[in-house]
């Protein structure tokens, strides 16, 4: 109970007290997870819309293959991206293992799933018949897309936040790729991993303070937009 | 709408974000170090490596994974440059050649720490093997069974005592010195841990040193380098310069005095300049 308290005040202070090594990691969190959020949209909502629009054979198999994707630990992402990247892999040459873009790109392969069986399923929610509608109107084939994005925002917008929540929170795959090197590739989950460690308790708590307000922050952002002007 | 208003920025924010973590991430003049969890969890090597990035310029990345896997990547040719503690793992890499220009750089000692009744009564056993003895006869051991050099050390230790491993009340953490140190506190059980680790957490710990001092306890760290000769794209001049760091009178000092005023007594003993007449 003492250490529980004790460990929250002194997270407190430490906020408060503009401790600089928490803002500078809470600021990388945010830069190496709303990157690879980011460019998870960019893949996943056109390969969402597409399975969640167009009917072919594999269809079915794709989307349990997304799904499963869903559920890869992220662990194992990181795994495979650090023997894809480290110097003895295929992707050696680059020198990208330990670097914030390794771990960029190990959490774009986490929130992928996420964001396509989000999308897919909130497209495919649609009338089927919309988008013919939409064209009979007189609606291009840019505004038509832009049109369904919109009626599709609830899902569209909860893909972000699942792609962001669940990468800004994952340490496996941050771990692995990153390596957790202190002031470069060290984000808030790896740091409280280290402090953990370190049995420096109270730094453990005041980032995973940090993870929970910037994650909240985030997501009701993200919510009021949802929520605005929807029926 | 609000949706394809905010979308474009996110992806542009997104995009940006790449570009400036791309941006100043190339330094060719690096070196990765791979070691153990017990020179990084005590806070060593956050302490040198600075110095020598300062003085040189050179980038130092500390992978902190346990000796096992720190060997492994220089095998694979991974690290430039390796600090650990488990000599007869080291000797097949050094043997095949994939390390080179080891040097001894510093010593402690590992303890078997437990529960401060010692209910097994392992302190008052007359010797290292009839203390382990009497672990397994009374007590509950946790180990660390991560292919560290302490899970090394441990299992050479049951083997000299002729005890059979499996044959004890005993678990494996598959974690770090802190973590299992900490589960060997809340379990009341026995383990085997190197002095530094205990002693920077040892005030979160219900655990009491019980052995120690047995020649056989002795814990040695060494430096290598990763054979250029025998992997590809190793920065073996970084790694070399890293190395002759660690040996300098200055840093030697450094390591000896590291955390000692806290702790009472140090943490490591500097082995480069024990060998070199003191200083």
């Amino acid at each position: 109970m003492d250490a529980i308290g004790e460990g929250l005040l002194e997270a407190l202070r430490l906020i408060g007290g503009g401790d600089g090594q928490l803002y500078g990691i809470a600021g990388r969190s945010l830069l190496v997870s709303g990157s690879a959020t980011a460019l998870a949209m960019l893949v996943g909502v056109p390969l969402g819309y597409l399975l969640g629009r167009a009917r072919f054979p594999a269809r079915t198999l794709i989307l349990a293959a997304v799904g499963t994707g869903m559920g890869m630990p992220p662990v194992v992402a990181g795994l495979v991206i650090w023997l894809l990247l480290v110097r003895s892999g295929p992707f050696g040459g680059f020198e990208l293992i330990y670097t914030k873009q390794a771990m960029i790109i190990a959490q774009f392969l986490i929130a992928v799933p996420l964001v396509v069986a989000f999308t897919a399923a909130s497209i495919q929610a649609l009338p089927a018949r919309l988008p013919d509608l939409l064209a009979t109107l007189g609606a291009g084939r840019l505004r038509t897309l832009w049109l369904l994005a919109r009626e599709a925002r609830l899902g569209l917008l909860a893909a972000v936040m699942a792609g962001f929540g669940a990468v800004v929170s994952e340490v496996g795959a941050s771990m692995a790729v990153g390596g957790n090197l202190a002031g470069d590739t060290r984000v808030l989950t790896t740091a409280i991993v280290t402090e953990t460690s370190r049995a420096d308790t109270e730094r453990a708590i005041a980032y995973g303070l940090v993870l929970l307000a910037m994650a909240f922050a985030i997501v009701a952002v993200l919510t009021i937009v949802q929520q605005r002007g929807g029926r | 709408m609000p949706f394809a208003r905010w979308l474009l920025p996110l992806a542009a924010i997104g995009a940006l974000a790449l570009a400036a973590a791309c941006g100043g991430d190339d330094d060719p003049g690096g070196l990765i170090l791979a070691t153990t969890t017990s020179t990084y969890d005590s806070g060593l090597l956050d302490e040198l490596v600075p110095r020598f990035e300062a003085r040189t310029g050179i980038r130092v990345k500390v992978i902190a994974v346990g000796t096992g896997a720190a060997l492994r990547m220089a095998g694979e040719g991974n690290a430039d440059a390796v600090l650990v503690h488990a000599p007869e793992a080291e000797a097949p890499y050094v043997e095949r050649g994939d390390l080179v220009s080891g040097r001894l750089v510093m010593t402690n000692d590992f303890v078997i720490v437990g529960p401060p009744g010692d209910p097994a009564s392992a302190a008052s056993a007359p010797d290292l093997p009839a203390a382990l003895a009497a672990i397994a006869a009374g007590g509950r051991f946790v180990s660390r069974g991560d292919d560290s050099g302490t899970h090394a050390k441990e299992l050479a230790l049951w083997a000299a005592a002729g005890i059979d491993p499996a044959s004890l009340s005993r678990e494996e953490t598959g974690q770090g010195m802190g973590a299992t140190l900490n589960v060997a506190s809340e379990r009341r059980a026995y383990t085997l841990t190197d002095r530094a680790t205990y002693l920077a957490l040892r005030g979160v710990l219900d655990l009491a040193v019980l052995v120690e001092g047995d020649a056989r306890l002795r814990n040695v760290y060494h430096a290598y380098v990763v054979n250029p000769d025998r992997h590809e794209g190793i920065a073996a001049a970084q790694a070399e310069a890293f190395v002759a760091f660690l040996l300098e009178p200055e840093t030697q000092a450094l390591i000896g005095r590291f955390r000692a005023g806290e702790f009472g007594q140090s943490l490591f003993t500097p082995a480069a300049a024990a060998t070199a007449g003191g200083g």
